[in-house]
């Protein structure tokens, strides 16, 4: 690098999301020009914990990879461990775990749209849109009894019913969110802030995509036609249409920045609430879990052989578990695999050539599940001077940069 | 876009590498939903040299989106297993492809893939710090999850690690555990 290049790391804990990650910059004035990612704060050992557990317990460690997508990491390892099996899902369990899965997906969407605007410096607009988010979760724990980890799936189904009655309820959330999306869409897709902000910021191209093997939301809207749902339809998905969601639909055209983004996730919310809808309409009757008694499972269990993989499409993209049964009670091998994590190389491209005030917008625009920060380091290497931006500093920077451009 | 089938993707995986080259290989086919609607799952096993082959193929039939790399410690072998999958894009086209391949624990070697798929660095480098494979051609980067200053030939998702020793005082380097 010249020498007139300044480096600045960024994390563990940082400004975008609350979660630790480090990012090292190399700054060229106000231009980023290389981008080294370090994460590795938040690692757990999750899948060597799953090593001392057999595949029942399994399914709640997965639950607590992320809060967020409680539904989805126990919903690729379930399938993962029946594909080992050979179990077949009744047919109600199918359906019950895509009803969860998008109310998951309508809470994720929602939450990000939040933290996106908070970015901004749009602060109403969080607290309009966690307040919407609210109503999901609610209708989570009346459905499963927790707002999070919601402790529904288990090998070969899920744990509890839906009622009649309970499909009144959903109804009824659904019908509050088809009345709020619009003042959503119009905040979002129609501000000229916000478009000022985002659009042309954090571009990836559809090569870029596809060589970085991206997935999710953000592989979607750099104008890759990709989701599980729609390209290996698994439990109820088979029986819906279900299209990946590309800008096209909206704007007519790919740009692959964090606008198109927005867009993306926005139109996923009208699609969940479809797919709940046809859930609903179509719900089928009869068992909703193969082995009911938990003892006689894990008897099975103990004697399986085989290895099979789950795949499920999380809100941020393709989750993909793998596990390896070797007729005993412990897994041989149990994977996970996030979306965040194919999503780490793509955020290269998106971050080079930006600006340092677009930093929290652009890494928040992939909806990472890890990262966060408290300050930043600005080190001059010719002095060695240092300035600490603390986290209110980057966001104050952020802030004002809107502020400028809506002027 | 012509698709072709499981078997006979199969089928050219076995023609372009030989027979020799293949451990193992299967076609699973899941169903789901009502409508009993199907999906398929092929699992290739190939010996270590043939490994990079077999990606080229798969590049050259339709650029796969790479998952993971899964890897088991099986007492004297390193099973890697490659998640792929391939003719995403449509309704139910798409077919996972497990590559899966077997490193002696002597001979830990294997060619990157990162030269086709750039995709693949990420995995490529926690599978180095969790097992201790070695990626011919992958560049020497720093540890991306395990801590910078990690003692080295410490692998700590082996079965056999024993971990990393104790630090008595201060200024005593980090050792492997015993």
């Amino acid at each position: 690098m010249s020498n007139k290049t300044y480096s600045i790391p960024i994390g563990p804990v940082h400004p975008s999301l609350k979660e630790p990650m480090t990012f090292h910059f190399e700054i060229y004035g106000e231009r980023i020009e290389k981008v080294h990612l370090a994460p590795g704060d938040n690692h757990r050992g999750i899948e060597f914990m799953g090593r001392q557990r057999n595949p029942i317990q399994i399914i709640y460690l997965a639950e607590r990879i992320c809060g967020i997508c409680s539904a989805s990491h126990p919903f690729a390892f379930c399938q993962a461990v029946e594909n080992a099996m050979g179990i077949e899902v009744p047919e109600k369990a199918q359906y019950i775990r895509a009803i969860i899965a998008e109310l998951e997906r309508i809470h994720s969407h929602i939450l990000w749209a939040g933290v996106a605007a908070h970015e901004l410096g749009f602060d109403s607009v969080l607290f309009l849109s966690w307040r919407a988010r609210e109503e999901v979760l609610d209708l989570l724990e009346y459905l499963t009894g927790n707002r999070i980890n919601y402790g529904i799936f288990m090998i070969g189904g899920v744990r509890r019913d839906i009622t009649s009655e309970q499909i009144t309820r959903i109804k009824k959330t659904l019908d509050y969110y088809k009345e709020i999306y619009g003042k959503l869409e119009d905040i979002f897709l129609n501000d000229p802030t916000i478009a000022l902000r985002t659009k042309k910021v954090g571009i990836l191209s559809k090569e870029e995509a596809i060589q970085l093997s991206a997935v999710g939301p953000t592989a979607r809207a750099s104008g890759l036609n990709k989701d599980v749902r729609q390209d290996q339809p698994y439990a109820a998905y088979a029986d819906l249409e279900v299209q990946a969601i590309t800008p096209e639909v909206y704007s007519g055209k790919v740009n692959g920045d964090v606008y198109d983004r927005i867009v993306v996730r926005l139109l996923e919310i009208v699609q969940s609430i479809q797919i709940i809808e046809q859930c609903l309409a179509n719900l089928p009757e009869g068992e909703i879990v193969a082995e009911e008694k938990l003892v006689k499972l894990l008897n099975l269990i103990k004697k399986a052989q085989g290895e099979g993989i789950g795949r499920h499409e999380a809100p941020r993209g393709e989750v993909i578990h793998y596990v390896k049964l070797n007729q005993s009670e412990l897994p041989e091998v149990w994977k996970a695999r996030a979306p965040t994590y194919n999503n780490l190389m793509p955020w290269i491209p998106m971050l080079i050539g930006q600006q340092i005030a677009d930093i929290p917008i652009v890494l928040a625009s992939i909806d990472p599940c890890i990262a966060c920060m408290d300050r930043v380091t600005i080190l001059d290497r010719k002095s060695g001077q240092k300035n600490i931006l603390t986290k209110d500093d980057l966001h104050k920077l952020s802030v004002e940069k809107t502020r400028r451009m809506a002027q | 876009m012509n698709y072709l089938k499981s078997e006979e993707i199969m089928e050219l995986f076995q023609n372009r590498l030989g027979k020799q080259a293949i451990i193992d290989s299967r076609i699973e086919t899941k169903i789901a939903g009502i409508k009993k609607n199907t999906y398929q799952v092929i699992w290739i096993g190939v010996k270590p040299n043939f490994f990079k082959e077999a990606v080229k193929i798969l590049v050259e039939l339709h650029y796969p989106h790479f998952a993971i790399i899964s890897g088991i410690d099986i007492d004297k072998e390193i099973e890697l297993v490659y998640h792929f999958s391939i003719y995403y894009g449509e309704k139910g086209k798409e077919i996972s492809i497990n590559i899966f391949t077997f490193l002696s624990k002597d001979n830990l070697n294997i060619p990157t893939i990162t030269d086709l798929i750039p995709g693949a660095q990420t995995s490529e480098r926690e599978t180095k710090e969790m097992f201790g494979v070695n990626f011919e051609g992958l560049p020497s980067l720093p540890n991306l999850f395990l801590p910078y200053d990690f003692p080295s030939g410490v692998y700590p998702l082996r079965k056999d690690e024993k971990g990393v020793g104790v630090k008595v005082s201060e200024g005593d380097e980090v050792k492997k555990g015993e």
